[in-house]
């Protein structure tokens, strides 16, 4: 192409199209991630000015070694049994997930997710949180819902939409709900429950509450608006809410490289918002204790919102409709460097003397026990595949308060359906 | 009693509802110390305090993100958008999340929520000013839509929508803020003063959600109307001499299905009428819903008089709004079968 406009001796102009570092068939190389020692990285008060801790977002807070030693100022000095307590829930949550992600396969059920190398994630930030501070997860924080004592049943219950679902059979399994549990319904729509979790944690400044909200994202959908608002908002109003990212590094096929994560942390994002931002080892239970109760101090303290990235590592594939093999390399969770989670607070507590091998084992073979015998009185009421949710009426209420009359016509007629037979 | 155009009435029916629920509180662009660049919230945020009404970032969905978030906390707020063709950045919120919030949560989390919105052409606002974006909204399912035509309906319709336990979705016609306006945009405005539906109480009532008004009692003919072009219909109606029956729907969800048979069947004659662009424009509905209810009463097929399917334009503004020519020849049609 000719150009008379001074700028013929440049090359053309080319798209930049981030590409993960290795592809299927490629060795699974992890060695350019740059992974701070436990213990180095200080700890503010939380008081601090948030320019003072501008330094934040680019490390990586750690607190157990590599030999399950707890170091430096980010350990929480949790007593042995809230530890052991944490590593229940996270080895119930791994077996939880192993029992409904095979249901599925056994056509139980259409869909499940699992959070395989991510139950920190939840496990420890809801032990740091508060039982009264209300969660809007996505989709991959059932640990949630296990630390906080949910009914197992009640979970199987809403993945096979079945007779004892309180979901009435309306919901995508996972996609849980539940009030008493401070746990916010689940939107496939992702994002949303970022600014919602801000505009609660509002309504509770505005109220003169004590509670905080905090809010759990993926990586990939910090690209949605959602992020943006819910992050402007939360630092306009001094929101007491905390913004977690969960930077497991795919977004189904799509690495992280594409929601901007190769040029620059997702902590980081919290610098051009003015509020502090964390980085911290996903898979260190007790780094993701300390950050959080971090951030939860600094909520209820009216210093306002805390983004925390939690770096971790989607072992499994995004859900049981997906197969990583097609995208990445086979395996890649396994050499994840920063290990997993349930292991290293398993080393931890052997090595505070308060753990075993043979009391973790008796422990897993309870959660089994714990778990299947969950799974025989949730498939008494039935199962997507055999005796699902199917009162139709049901599928006309709570769309209003009371029911308009155009869905107690349709109501009617779905009712009508029911008895007719199509020619 | 006392005189009110329907800013005031809009006005009075937040303070009403502010003094009565603390839980109500009032979020939007330029709500708070300014009070609107309609002045539908002025003086609110100096009675009621900046956490009950503030300003917000120019983020519609934001907006309703976090008012979302506030009702799930037993909030009642009032949000705000500025103007209806602001609204879309919203409409993920609006539409995935609080419409349906009660549905996917088993009725553990209903989000009660009002969302005001200036909307409608006719003051020269060009494409971004103008819209009207109420079918969009009226075709999702577990949204209210509510759209007065007058100040006394706008206080109590808006007191009802805060009230209800049920997102609303709440647009005010813009042209008809400081006075009815039928359409005639060569005459002189009239003020609201002069109309007898600027006699409003200044304390609690509601008009209740989901019923119709006649407008203008008639034998004629049936113009199903909403908003602005209630006033459009009325002076047409008597400018052509035809004796028409004017519905105000005031809700179009849920539509007051009742008041359209009982007035369809009476005339046999039907024309809908609407500022929004007519291809699947609530008027769509409306006809469907008349065909399917009244088709043996009917002696003429029913009448769309509507904007064109065309983006709101500026400067040919009155070739775009259905005023009374458009709507004049429609019933001239309707009569002649």
């Amino acid at each position: 192409m000719t150009s008379d406009n001074g700028r013929t001796n440049r090359p053309a102009l080319s798209l930049h199209v981030p590409e993960p570092d290795a592809r299927p068939g490629d060795e699974v190389d992890f060695s350019h991630i740059e992974i701070p020692a436990a213990g180095s990285v200080a700890r503010p008060d939380v008081a601090v000015e948030t320019a003072a801790i501008r330094d934040l977002p680019y490390t990586l807070i750690r607190v157990l070694d590599e030999n399950g030693k707890a170091v430096g100022p980010w350990d929480p000095r949790l007593d042995p049994d809230k530890l052991r307590r944490m590593l229940r829930d996270m080895m119930m949550v791994r077996v939880f997930d192993d029992r409904m992600y095979r249901a599925q396969r056994q056509g139980k059920t259409s869909f499940y997710m699992k959070s395989t190398g991510e139950e920190a994630v939840a496990v420890a930030a809801a032990h740091a949180l508060d039982r009264d501070d209300m969660c809007f997860p996505t989709y991959r924080q059932q640990g949630l819902l296990v630390s906080r004592d949910y009914p197992l049943v009640e979970m199987m219950c809403q993945i096979y939409s079945n007779r004892g679902d309180k979901l009435k059979g309306r919901q995508l399994p996972i996609m849980y709900s539940d009030r008493a549990h401070g746990f916010f319904s689940i939107s496939g729509n992702l994002g949303t429950q970022y600014p919602q979790a801000v505009g609660w944690a509002m309504g509770s400044a505005i109220k003169g509450d004590s509670r905080i909200a905090a809010g759990w994202i993926g990586d990939g959908a910090t690209a949605e608006g959602d992020f943006h608002n819910a992050v402007t908002f939360a630092g306009v109003y001094r929101a007491p809410v905390i913004l977690n990212i969960v930077n497991n590094q795919w977004a189904i096929s799509t690495f992280s490289g594409i929601a901007g994560g190769n040029l620059t942390t997702f902590a980081a994002r919290a610098v051009g918002y003015g509020i502090p931002g964390l980085r911290v080892d996903g898979n260190d239970p007790l780094a993701v204790y300390a950050a959080t109760a971090w951030a939860a101090d600094r909520a209820r303290s009216n210093l306002g919102p805390t983004l925390i990235e939690l770096f971790t590592y989607r072992v499994e594939g995004h859900s049981t409709s997906d197969d990583p093999s097609a995208y990445r390399p086979q395996d890649a969770g396994k050499a994840w460097p920063l290990g997993d989670p349930i292991e290293r607070l398993k080393q931890h507590l052997i090595g505070l003397g308060e753990w075993d091998e043979e009391r973790h084992s008796a422990l897993l073979e309870e959660l089994g026990t714990e778990v299947r015998a969950a799974q025989k009185e949730a498939e008494k009421l039935g199962t997507l595949q055999n005796e699902p949710w199917s009162d139709i009426s049901s599928m006309f209420e709570e769309v209003f308060e009371d029911m308009p009359w155009h869905l107690r016509e349709q109501r009617d007629q779905a009712l009508a359906e029911k008895g007719a037979k199509s020619a | 009693m006392s005189k009110m155009n329907m800013i005031e009435a809009i006005n009075s029916a937040h303070d009403v509802m502010m003094e009565r629920d603390p839980n109500t509180v009032v979020l939007g662009e330029d709500v708070g110390y300014f009070g609107g660049v309609f002045r539908a919230t002025a003086g609110l945020q100096k009675k009621y305090g900046s956490s009950r009404v503030f300003d917000t970032p120019i983020a519609e969905g934001g907006i309703m993100g976090v008012a979302i978030g506030m009702a799930a906390y037993g909030m009642r707020p009032i949000a705000e958008i500025q103007f209806a063709d602001y609204i879309y950045p919203g409409f993920d919120q609006i539409v995935s999340e609080a419409a349906r919030m009660r549905f996917r949560t088993a009725g553990e989390w209903p989000i009660a929520l009002t969302i005001r919105s200036p909307y409608g052409g006719g003051i020269f606002g060009g494409q971004t000013h103008s819209q009207s974006p109420e079918a969009l909204f009226a075709h999702v399912a577990g949204l209210k839509v509510v759209i007065p035509s007058n100040p006394y309906d706008a206080k109590g319709l808006l007191i009802a929508a805060i009230e209800d336990n049920d997102p609303v979705v709440f647009f005010e016609p813009k042209r008809i803020y400081n006075g009815p306006f039928d359409g005639f945009y060569e005459r002189p405005v009239t003020p609201w003063a002069k109309h007898p539906s600027s006699e409003v109480p200044e304390g609690y009532y509601t008009v209740p959600l989901g019923k119709a008004a006649i407008a203008r009692p008639g034998s004629d003919v049936t113009i199903l109307a909403y908003g602005t072009m209630v006033h459009v219909a009325i002076a047409t109606a008597e400018a052509e001499g035809i004796d028409a029956e004017v519905i105000d729907l005031r809700t179009i969800v849920p539509v007051d299905i009742e008041a359209i048979e009982q007035s369809v069947k009476k005339t046999g004659r039907c024309v809908i009428v609407h500022e929004a662009t007519r291809t699947g424009g609530f008027g769509a509905e409306l006809s469907a819903l008349v065909q399917e209810r009244c088709f043996y009463h009917l002696e003429a097929p029913v009448q769309r008089v509507t904007g064109w399917d065309t983006p709101y334009p500026h400067s040919l503004e009155w070739a775009y709004f259905p005023g009374p020519v458009r709507l004049g020849l429609a019933l001239k049609n309707a009569m002649e079968v």
